[in-house]
């Protein structure tokens, strides 16, 4: 069910949010063992947020009523947010992240935290303290990653709704893979206060669902400027849901030929080719553009995001909060006992190379340099968006993999985040949307990526296309 | 660039991060590998280019010096597995730095 | 052999802004442990740094004090590294693009270059147990701003550095934006000190912590010096390191375990945005900056028609200025300006000294006390002498210098009969002063006002004594 779905159920009197909630614990109870999307859930918070809601009265939020699921990295109080690591085990933030307070204000209820690659360090939600989760579309592959929990959520009907965070593509991977809608907002389109950061200078917060108008309903929600964010945009946010109606009419997408190189399953190409066939039906204009320095996107990437994840993930040392080894001795013992015993290989290695490239001697080769080619990323981008409304790429190269698949390799792990990254490092936004399946069944999702701040151009776009593909209406076979 | 074990070792006690006899030799042909992939990047052309730290063009985003109320002491020590009254405890600190 | 020392100095000034400089949790010294913390500076896990404005504003002004420039540009970075007082295990600080720089302090005949002036937080404070492998961490201090001063080696003699630390100190207490007490912490210095044997060349840097008063800096720098020269004399080469000052064993130590060098991994800030401060903004900043020492004593000399060393010894603290010019204002006409000038940088200064005081203020003898007592000395109520003793009690008593006059009963004799009385049994039992004097020996007569003095237990006022005596002995040569 959609949002709207749900609230015209609760404006009829056919049903309460304490049934759709029962509802959805039945269902999260029966099916989640398989899936795995959770990383905590506990029904009696959920009940009890329920009652506070119930016995609130006044004005009906935007989501009033409405089950929400949110990343393990986001900051609830009263529940746990371990992204997913042993090193944060047991840890119970004093204080919740402003899109939490958004959404509580906004009516949603929190459905429990969901599974993520640790720390977002992953592709596949297979780096995760509490096991891998399963894609609702096909149990022996990944959902993608790093907000798999999220995606397999919103793609298993457990919730209409998820936050998951983006910093290589960790919203509109997993929504590819799983069939559902996941956009990634503009850098400081919304707060990333209470967000347990990767890769600071790229993380943003960002809703899964199942139709385009759901997702600009929950960004709407969460998006704003906000004085604890003093990276966030001081940029009003429209009423995205009236501007879907303007339609996509007279829209310009550029399609960049860098996106169809080797590697790119025939399958996604062909989705993706039939769906700009679709799209120039609805009065968009198609071009084809160019990014040329797409190629330096993941080197660059690399680079920044593990700088900054060496050093965000510093804190993690045992003293005031989460997991410390008994072991050590020294104060320098406790702390590389603590972080070796804490930590999953994929952090580690992120930390160790983080710390590699910020070490002396070697700044100015990587970081420093990849700041540099960061602009060179960013300057492409600018360029094509005189021309066009909107970029659009496959989200992935591939649909998704079997779980273990990629396990051994990080790097090729790292490349099939290939058409997502340089969005990030643009700080644009970008949504992920179904348009199409594989023969197999698996879905395939297209990703548009809009100037600064007009997550509203990409909104219409997209939910003309999607009016007109009908893919949402596609569900995985549960029983 | 060769990165040998004794780089890695380095890099883990600079990141006080305990790595496994296996990880330090799994690590290194990894890193060599991530590293070999990132020259690309020299061939890229920043000759006069400014590096991007922040995307937004933002500047000057200030708080005013107003007193907000901080968090109650039980809370703050609510998460540690190690405290002593109402202090944090860890192993003696002898200048390690 | 000979060396050249050079010594740089850094100094850490905590900011007595309302509240912390990334967050609003207060500011204020002396709260119980973890009472005054945030999941914002303690490093919480998805918190963000904010600016505090007046820390920025408190900044420029300090750099605008030492007349530094303000970076047009201003960005904060990482400082990384691992200590259980770091929360974050990076302490926000400032690297290549700091607040100000190029400044100077005039220190006497001397410049001192001042390289930067840069904004960071400071850290959380750590208890070491005794006899139990623990410390305790308290984070109330994490957070709090910070201005770091960073002098350019230009001191060549530890006494050198003792001044310059006592005029940037002077200035900024001036400044007003911290509190500057060493004791507490909120003014903390560190020094470096090199001994090269040839001016070209710069000797290994020691950098010495922990020192806790001026005492100390001059103290350590001293004993550096010697060690150092100590090592060089036997051919030895003195090792870069840092060294902690012992205050009770008087000694610099090195600290252990340095397994490997510190690499702090700086990279800019990305939870903060740039800054950048305009002319227009500096220029308000500099319109509401208060007179300065230097501009002070000079304007002392000017108005009060002081001699220049004295504007300088009385400008140097801001408040033996303030206490200065309080007493000028409440002194009646015809200016005691000098007098009381010299009062407060001799017997003043003195017993400050002795009693160990830094503040003016603590010394329990205001302004309108010393006004009061200069006036006893003008109208002839007591001597000079007698005044530093009156002084002395009135401090030790509390008590204003007319009451310690009355209750010692130490007003001096202004009776012209008893002064009389006095004065001719001088004369009689002294006759071969009386012929000196007669015979044109001038100093007889003082010799005769000191025996005078005697007769009266220097009571009598030695000015009435003279004149009587001088009477007397015209009348009877007459
Ligand atoms: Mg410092
Ligand atoms: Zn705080």
């Amino acid at each position: 069910m959609t949002v709207s779905e749900i609230h015209a159920l609760y404006q009829s009197g056919k049903t309460s949010p304490s049934e759709i909630i029962e509802q959805a614990i039945r269902r999260i109870e029966s099916l989640d063992p398989k899936i795995h999307a959770f990383a905590w859930f506990d029904p009696q918070w959920v009940r009890q947020q329920v009652k506070v809601l119930e016995a609130r009265g006044g004005g009906r939020g935007p989501l009033w009523g409405i089950p929400v699921v949110v990343k393990d990295n986001i900051c609830v109080q009263g529940a746990p947010a371990t992204c997913a690591s042993k090193i944060l085990s047991g840890f119970d933030p004093p204080y919740n992240a402003t899109v939490i307070e958004k959404l509580r204000a906004a009516g949603a209820i929190l459905m429990g935290m969901a599974n993520m690659d640790e720390f977002a360090f992953g592709s596949s939600c297979e780096h995760s303290c509490y096991g891998p989760t399963r894609n609702p579309w096909d149990l022996g592959r990944v959902p993608g990653g790093s907000s798999g929990g999220s995606a397999a959520s919103t793609a298993a009907s457990f919730t209409p709704l998820a936050l998951g965070s983006d910093t290589g593509g960790s919203i509109r991977q997993p929504a590819s893979f799983c069939g559902v809608v996941g956009m990634k907002p503009t850098y400081g389109r919304v707060s990333r206060y209470g967000l347990i950061a990767f890769a600071s200078s790229l993380d943003q917060i960002g809703p899964f669902s199942s139709t385009v108008a759901d997702s600009a309903l929950l960004l709407g929600a969460i998006a704003g400027f906000d004085p604890r964010d003093s990276t966030s945009g001081n940029v009003p946010v429209p009423d995205y849901l009236q501007e879907i109606k303007q339609g996509a009419k007279g829209l310009r997408i550029g399609v960049p030929k860098e996106c169809f190189g080797k590697g790119i399953d025939p399958e996604v190409n062909e989705a993706l080719q039939q769906a700009l066939e679709q799209c120039k039906k609805l009065g968009i204009t198609v071009k084809e553009v160019s990014l040329p320095r797409t190629e330096y996107a993941i080197p660059t990437y690399y680079v920044v995001a593990t700088a900054e994840a060496s050093s965000n993930l510093a804190r993690f040392d045992g003293v005031q909060y989460g997991y410390r080894s008994a072991s050590g001795q020294t104060i320098l013992d406790m702390y590389a006992k603590t972080r070796g015993e804490g930590f999953g290989p994929e952090a580690k290695r992120r930390i160790i190379l983080g710390t590699f490239v910020l070490s002396s001697g070697y700044y100015d080769a990587y970081y420093g340099h990849a700041l540099k080619v960061r602009t060179l990323i960013k300057e492409d981008f600018d360029r094509v968006f005189r021309e066009v409304d909107c970029v659009v790429t496959p989200t992935s190269p591939t649909p998704a993999f079997k779980l273990g698949e990629k396990l051994a390799d990080p790097l090729t792990m790292y490349l099939s985040d290939i058409f997502t990254i340089s969005v990030n490092m643009a700080g644009l936004p970008g949504v992920s949307i179904p348009c199409g399946f594989t023969k197999a069944g698996l879905p395939i999702g297209m990703q548009w990526i809009g100037r600064p701040f007009e997550e509203g151009v990409l909104f219409r776009g997209c939910h003309a296309y999607e009016r007109a593909a009908g893919w949402h209406t596609k569900r995985p076979p549960l029983s | 660039m060769a990165i040998s074990l004794k780089d890695v070792e380095y890099l883990s006690h600079l990141a006080r991060l305990e790595l496994t006899p296996e990880e330090l030799q799994r690590f290194a042909p990894q890193l060599e590998e991530i590293l070999a992939y990132v020259e690309k990047l020299k061939t890229a052309p920043t000759e006069g280019v400014a590096a991007t730290t922040h995307v937004l063009n933002l500047a000057n985003v200030f708080r005013e010096d107003k007193v907000q109320p901080s968090l109650p002491t039980e809370q703050v020590l609510a998460n540690t597995s190690s405290r002593e009254g109402l202090f944090f405890k860890v192993p003696k600190v002898i200048d390690s730095s | 052999m000979n060396y050249t020392t050079v010594i740089g100095l850094e100094v850490h000034l905590q900011l007595k802004t309302a509240t912390k400089i990334f967050c609003g949790c207060s500011n204020r010294f002396g709260a119980a442990p973890n009472s005054q913390v945030c999941p914002v500076c303690l490093g919480f896990p998805g918190t963000l740094p904010v600016l505090n404005r007046q820390v920025l504003v408190s900044g420029i002004r300090v750099a605008l004090g030492l007349s530094c420039g303000v970076q047009p540009r201003i960005v904060f970075h990482r400082k990384n590294y691992f200590y259980p007082d770091l929360p974050k295990a990076y302490q926000i600080s400032q690297y290549d693009l700091p607040l100000g720089s190029n400044g100077f302090v005039q220190v006497g005949g001397q410049k001192v270059r001042v390289n930067r002036v840069h904004m960071e937080e400071d850290a959380g404070k750590l208890i070491h147990k005794e006899g139990e492998n623990a410390s305790l961490v308290d984070y109330n201090r994490c957070g709090v701003p910070l201005l770091e001063i960073v002098s350019e080696p230009d001191m060549r003699f530890p006494e050198e550095a003792h001044a310059y630390l006592k005029t940037l100190k002077g200035i900024l207490e001036y400044l007003d934006v911290s509190d500057c007490d060493m004791e507490k912490g909120s003014l903390r210095c560190d020094a470096n000190v090199s001994l090269t044997p040839d001016t070209k060349v710069f000797g290994s840097k020691v950098e010495i912590k922990n020192l806790n008063s001026f005492k100390a800096v001059a103290r350590a720098l001293a004993y550096e010096v010697q060690r150092q020269a100590a090592v060089l004399d036997e051919g030895g080469r003195v090792q870069q390191e840092t060294r902690l000052w012992d205050d009770v064993k008087e000694m610099t130590q090195g600290m252990r375990s340095k397994e490997f060098a510190h690499d702090y991994r700086y990279f800019p800030e990305p939870d903060l945005v740039p800054f950048s401060v305009s002319k227009e903004e500096i220029g308000a900043v500099r319109a509401v900056l208060p007179e300065l020492p230097a501009q002070k004593a000079d304007r002392f000399v000017r108005e009060y028609g002081l001699p220049a060393t004295d504007a300088a010894g009385l400008t140097a603290e801001k408040a033996s200025a303030d206490y200065y010019e309080e007493c000028v204002k409440r002194a009646p006409e015809g200016s005691q300006g000098k007098t009381l000038a010299n009062w407060i940088l001799s017997d003043v200064a003195r017993e400050m000294n002795e009693r160990g005081l830094d503040d003016i203020g603590a010394l329990g003898f205001p302004p309108e006390r010393l006004v009061e007592l200069v006036g006893l000395i003008q109208s002839g109520v007591i001597s000079g002498k007698m005044a530093k003793e009156v002084f002395i009690e009135a401090v030790e008593s509390r008590q204003s210098p007319s009451e310690v006059v009355k209750a010692k009963g130490l007003a001096q004799v202004t009776d012209r009969g008893a002064i009389q009385e006095a004065a001719l049994s001088v004369i009689q039992e002294q006759p071969r002063a009386v012929e000196d004097y007669r015979g044109g020996k001038a100093q007889a007569l003082m010799f005769m006002v000191g025996q005078l003095m005697r007769k009266t237990k220097g009571a009598a006022s030695p000015a009435l004594s003279q004149e009587i005596l001088r009477e007397l002995l015209e009348k009877k040569n007459a």
